[in-house]
């Protein structure tokens, strides 16, 4: 079993969609517990990683390699390293809670939901550990379809226009790095992100490959300025959708920076770093300011996710800054571990804001803020809960959200004090626009007659924002061990871009 | 004999598990046993503080400083969460969990009536543990840790009404001015990890004098000494915690909370934070004279201007809040003349006999029905003597009447700034010297206002309703002036620890003066260079605290005391319209005191107002306009024409295709006969 273990993560809940579509749907208990099943098997496999990675080796493991399509060499190549296996549990915890938090919500055609929602569960396991950029790219753009229907099917009433500039916006960017790996593959002869790391290219060719990979990526993460994407969709987007689109499908921007632009391109990507961190800083200030005026509950959060992963970003290109410039190799980890740390926060924290406006939604069917105020008089538990994921989204430390950002801003410091500066501002402006949301929803009386009749959290509720808050709490009091779990890996890959390829 | 980790533990935990309890089983144990279980948690605590204060002092303990649990390790980068107790800690714990435990037990009263009262015993318990969190820290993460959680609990008890408009504002607003001193804390930090590459406290203080001489390049040609950088930077960070201007705003309106909090949050407790804070870098604020200069100018100016704006406050609790900022002051300013250990203990006397005052006023909230305005009060000493006496005492402390615990400190204080020869040490002398003055003023015009005089209430006799009035909507909801019982003292949960918090106003000052300023008590704990040192100096002339005290009678603030107790005496006793000709002949300098110099008129243009239109034109003009419109939008519509215009040429008549195919034969053979034999030739 160990053998294959990765690919049974991938499988095992997009074979598990089948028995779930055929459920039908006249039966939609049998589709909601034999989606739970199957989400409970994936993670408890995923689980299985924990003793099979070896964290103080690092390097790639558990490395499964058949050839795939002979004539172009591609190859069904999977591997993980520290990262790969933390943002892998990440998605299999997400999973089950998303299919938790479904259960009542979703009565049209709960059975594709489900059937939808893990097919997606396995090509976004997918993503986190192709080593063939074929194979990559090709989840990277499945991951696109379940996502699309979720959006289109069970979304708000203008689904279609989130959904057609969700999927354009993405797939412009993919084209892009279709070419750029077509142009790589032709000088290598092969898809393997191991030998195009060890490619030598030259400055030019370097820079072009960077952009193309770039403008993929940034957009999934999404960056200032290709994120407008990103509220349309999750403001249209089922609560599940949204969660899975904020806590697991951004990261897979981030993670692809790292498995492409780092290994592949590292002379361009020194010599840019300035437009990544510049871009990650406007993502920070601007980004925040844009979310404070928000009048919808859903844009609110989904521009503050933009600002969040605007650390990701600062992160990883801030490494560049310390390694190559500075040659300091620890500051350069520390900030690069802020990043990592950050993504799988970022999960979690945005995952349950998602979930508490869903929770919301479902009773009023409104995201407006203006029509919620004073919900602590009735819904007291579900206050604790929202204050609890408010704090982590202003990064109390204490909460998961604290950690990356600490390291992060810790980092940059070193490398300009500009940097730390307006990365810092979001000790301010964070905390603005989420309490000032806290403040008009959460507080004050109650001036709307239907917040009165609303009701505290159910137990399946409490049980997912439950689970979101322990996992919330847990990183941000003792996060040694995800660091420790990432931390050779991460180690790799700052020693990776130090290396100058021309 | 060393410190046991276990005690330490038990003593920041016991808080915690008080707050668990309550919070979450707050229904099920009812309100006796939440308040039973925190008060519980702060015994133990209060209890074991004591022994490991004994322990240090008399027992020969050693200082303590051990990690309990590595947070994160990334190569040289070590982060951990640990204790370190020495004596400046053990003193700070003592004064915490005693303040704290007192503050329980008098909230069994005050909040009696209140449907949150679970919930409120959790939180001060959750505030104490991270009280003790900030101040038993061994490093900067965890330091941080317990700076931003007593923040959390500050919004959470400043908005505990949450219903009130003016609370929940209030706690937002505390929130982000903390935010923003925080912004520069977390930049000092950072600035220290680069400079010192370390967060451990130890470490880094041993590290501190290779600061010397290194700098930090804000631009190309511009560099920043490193220690002046690294200590203004987390000084910005107790500005926020500590309320000084100009970021004071926040303290003032934090008195929306109920008043057990303001007492142990907004006066005692944390808002020293930023003064603890300051007095354990000393050894990183030792070696930068600007960034001391810095602190006391900053210091000086909150001692006296903050406190002006006391005087002419109407409400019982803003009065004590004012000069809350003000003493803050006072501590910050001695900080700024390298009289750390002058700081500390005025934080300690103050913690006494500040949260006495607020205790106080909350006694006579409790007695007036909620009232605060202190313009329907009057002559209530005779209805409440025990709340009378101990305020008056606690007052006396405050304006630092020879032999109180409020003398020594703020005496040696005074005294001290005298000596310095800081850069702007005579405009800090200046300040801290009138302020005295301006302290005595505000203090004896509340004490008259409240307690002496005509009774400006009338009592009405009505027993149908209005004996209950709810705390959360106590405001407007009742006609000012008119009172359905007679006032009477507050039972004894209320009562006590205003004479246990008395006892120690009156008479710590006088036993520790001498070992706390003059005897080197804190040992390590504090370290201030030898030309720096104006307490030093100040040593060889004190001949005991009796010959101080006796000494204060003849000294100059001691005089402007009796000089105010003389006009405020004159004008609230004796002639009242004095008061309103006075605020009537200074008009404009009434204004400017009563709009507290437009600080927040303007902070909420600039900021609140200017924020909310800055964010409205950035996603108006860049996300919706130029992003969407133009890139987006603008890249569709274009599509979408040259699509519309591409199809025009598929119209279909054949005469029109035919028409093209003959344009385009002469055009290729135009073009081979004129280009074809350049090209050959190449």
């Amino acid at each position: 079993m160990f053998n294959h273990l990765l690919s049974l993560l991938i499988w095992l809940p997009i074979v598990g969609a089948v028995p779930v579509l055929l459920a039908g749907a006249a039966r939609p208990n049998v589709a909601r517990w034999l989606a739970l099943l199957f989400m409970v098997l994936t993670f408890v496999v995923s689980l299985f990683l924990l003793p099979q990675y070896d964290a103080t080796q690092g390097g790639m493991q558990l490395v499964e390699s058949h050839l795939w399509i002979a004539s172009l060499n591609v190859h069904y190549g999977l591997a993980v390293d520290g990262i790969s296996v933390a943002l892998i549990l990440l998605t299999t915890i997400v999973g089950i809670l998303v299919v938790i938090g479904a259960w009542e919500v979703i009565q049209n055609k709960t059975h594709q939901y489900m059937a939808a929602m893990l097919v997606l569960e396995g090509l976004m396991i997918g993503v986190f550990c192709a080593t063939d950029a074929l194979l990559f790219y090709v989840f990277f753009e499945a991951m696109l379809i379940p996502m699309f229907i979720l959006i289109g099917i069970w979304g708000g009433p203008r689904r279609v226009y989130a959904t057609l500039k969700f999927f354009i916006y993405t797939f412009l960017g993919s084209i892009f790095m279709l070419i750029a790996l077509l142009y790589l593959y032709h000088k290598a002869g092969t898809f393997d992100l191991r030998t195009l790391a060890a490619l030598p290219l030259t400055f030019t060719e370097q820079a072009w490959i960077f952009f193309a990979f770039l403008l993929a990526f940034a957009i999934k993460v999404p960056m200032v300025p290709v994120h407008t994407w990103l509220p349309d969709a999750h403001v249209e987007a089922p609560t599940g959708g949204s969660v899975v689109l904020a806590a697991v499908m951004l990261k897979v921007g981030t993670y692809g920076m790292l498995r492409f632009i780092l290994p592949i391109v590292p002379d361009a990507g020194a010599h840019f770093t300035w437009v990544v961190v510049l871009l990650s800083l406007v993502a920070i200030v601007y980004i925040g300011y844009v979310a404070l005026v928000q009048e919808d509950m859903k844009k609110l959060v989904a521009y503050s996710s933009v600002a969040h992963m605007g650390f990701v970003t600062l992160g990883i290109f801030i490494a560049f800054m310390l390694a190559r410039e500075l040659g300091d190799v620890d500051t350069a980890r520390l900030g690069m571990q802020g990043a990592m740390v950050q993504m799988i926060s970022h999960g979690f924290v945005s995952g349950a804001m998602f979930t508490c406006i869903g929770v919301m939604y479902d009773r009023l069917h409104t995201r407006l803020i203006k029509d919620y105020g004073g919900l602590i008089n009735v819904m007291p538990w579900f206050g604790f809960f929202y204050v609890l994921f408010a704090m982590a989204n202003c990064g109390l430390p204490g909460t998961s959200g604290f950690v990356g950002e600490f390291m992060v801003i810790l980092a940059s410091f070193k490398a300009s004090p500009w940097i730390a500066l307006f990365a810092a501002f979001t000790l301010i402006i964070g905390a603005g626009y989420t309490l000032w949301l806290v403040k008009r929803v959460l507080w004050g009386e109650i001036h709307n007659p239907h917040v009165a009749e609303m009701k505290d959290i159910s137990g399946r509720e409490t049980l997912v924002l439950g689970a979101f808050a322990a996992l919330v709490l847990a990183l941000g009091i003792w996060p040694e061990p995800l660091i420790h779990l990432m931390d050779s890996s991460v180690t790799q890959l700052v020693q990776q871009l130090a290396i100058h390829k021309i | 004999m060393a410190l046991s980790t276990s005690i330490l533990l038990v003593i920041a935990l016991a808080p915690l598990v008080g707050c668990l309890l309550a919070g979450f089983l707050g229904k099920q144990i009812g309100r006796a046993g939440a308040h039973s279980v925190t008060i519980l948690g702060l015994l133990i605590s209060c209890g074991l503080s004591f022994y490991v204060l004994y322990q240090l002092v008399w027992g020969g303990a050693a200082n303590y400083d051990q990690n309990l649990y590595t947070w994160f390790e990334i190569g040289k980068f070590n982060a951990s969460v640990g204790f370190m107790v020495d004596r400046l800690t053990a003193m700070m714990m003592v004064v915490v969990t005693f303040v704290s435990l007192l503050v329980h037990v008098y909230t069994i009263g005050y909040m009696h009536d209140d449907p949150g009262y679970q919930r409120f015993f959790s939180y001060i318990s959750l505030f104490t543990f991270s009280m003790l969190m900030l101040v038993m820290a061994n490093n900067f993460l965890q330091l941080f840790f317990g700076w931003e959680a007593v923040g959390l609990v500050s919004y959470l008890l400043i908005g505990f009404w949450y219903k009130r408009p003016t609370a929940i504002f209030a706690n937002l607003k505390a929130f982000l001015v903390n935010r923003v001193g925080d912004f520069g804390f977390l930049l000092g930090i950072a600035a220290v990890l680069t400079f010192l590459g370390t967060l451990d406290y130890a470490t880094a203080f041993a590290a501190a004098p290779t600061l010397v001489g290194k700098t930090l390049a804000i631009t190309q040609n511009v560099q920043w000494d490193a220690a002046t950088v690294i200590c203004v930077l987390l000084f910005i960070g107790a500005m926020g915690k500590s309320a000084q201007v100009p970021l004071h705003v926040w303290l003032p309106d934090s008195m929306e909370g109920p008043t057990p909090i303001s007492a142990l949050i907004h006066a005692a407790t944390m808002v020293t934070a930023g003064i603890f804070m300051v007095a354990r870098m000393s050894p990183l604020f030792e070696l930068s004279q600007s960034a001391l200069s810095f602190v006391m100018v900053i210091g000086a100016t909150g001692a006296l201007f903050t406190g002006l704006i006391g005087i002419v406050q109407n409400d019982i609790k803003r009065v004590i809040a004012y000069s809350t900022l003000s003493q803050l002051g006072y501590m910050t300013v001695a900080l700024g003349v390298s009289a750390y250990a002058g700081a500390v203990f005025h934080l300690m006397t103050h913690a006494f006999f500040k949260a006495l005052l607020f205790l106080g006023a909350g006694s006579v909230i409790i007695a007036m029905h909620h009232e605060q305005d202190m313009r329907y009060m009057g002559g209530l000493r005779k209805y409440m003597p025990i709340t009378w006496i101990t305020m008056w005492i606690g007052s006396l402390a405050l304006v630092a009447i020879p032999f109180t615990s409020g003398f020594y400190s703020k005496d040696a204080i005074i005294e001290a700034v005298g000596e310095s020869h800081r850069w702007g040490a005579a405009y800090a002398y200046f300040c801290v010297m009138a302020g005295a003055f301006v302290t005595a003023t505000y203090t004896f015009r509340q004490m008259y206002l409240t307690f002496h005089g005509k009774e400006r209430f009338t009592v009405v006799h009505d027993h149908g309703h209005g004996h209950h009035v709810e705390h959360m909507d106590d405001h407007g909801h009742h006609e000012q002036g008119i009172m359905h019982e007679t006032p009477k003292e507050s039972p004894w949960v209320v009562t006590l620890p205003l004479v246990l918090l008395a006892i120690p106003s009156l008479l710590v000052g006088f036993f520790t003066v001498k070992p706390m300023l003059f005897g080197g008590w804190f040992g390590s704990a504090i370290r201030v260079n030898g030309a720096n040192d104006v307490l030093g100096e100040m040593g060889h002339e004190f001949h005991g605290a009796l010959a101080m005290a006796l000494h204060g009678f003849w000294s100059l603030p001691f005089g402007l005391v009796v000089l105010a107790f003389a006009i405020t005496t004159y004008i609230y006793l004796f002639n009242t319209s004095v008061a309103d000709k006075l605020k009537n002949a200074l008009n404009p300098f009434y204004q400017m005191l009563n709009h507290k110099y437009w600080f927040d008129a303007v902070y909420y243009v600039l900021f609140a107002r200017g924020g909310v239109k800055l964010g409205r034109l950035f996603w108006k003009a860049g996300d919706a306009a130029v992003i969407d419109g133009v890139m987006i939008d603008g890249t569709t519509a274009m599509t979408r024409r040259l699509a519309s215009g591409m199809r025009r040429l598929q119209s279909g008549y054949l005469y029109q295709y035919a028409f093209a195919m003959i344009i385009g034969l002469i055009l290729l053979l135009g073009g081979y006969w004129l280009f074809g034999p350049m090209l050959a030739a190449q």
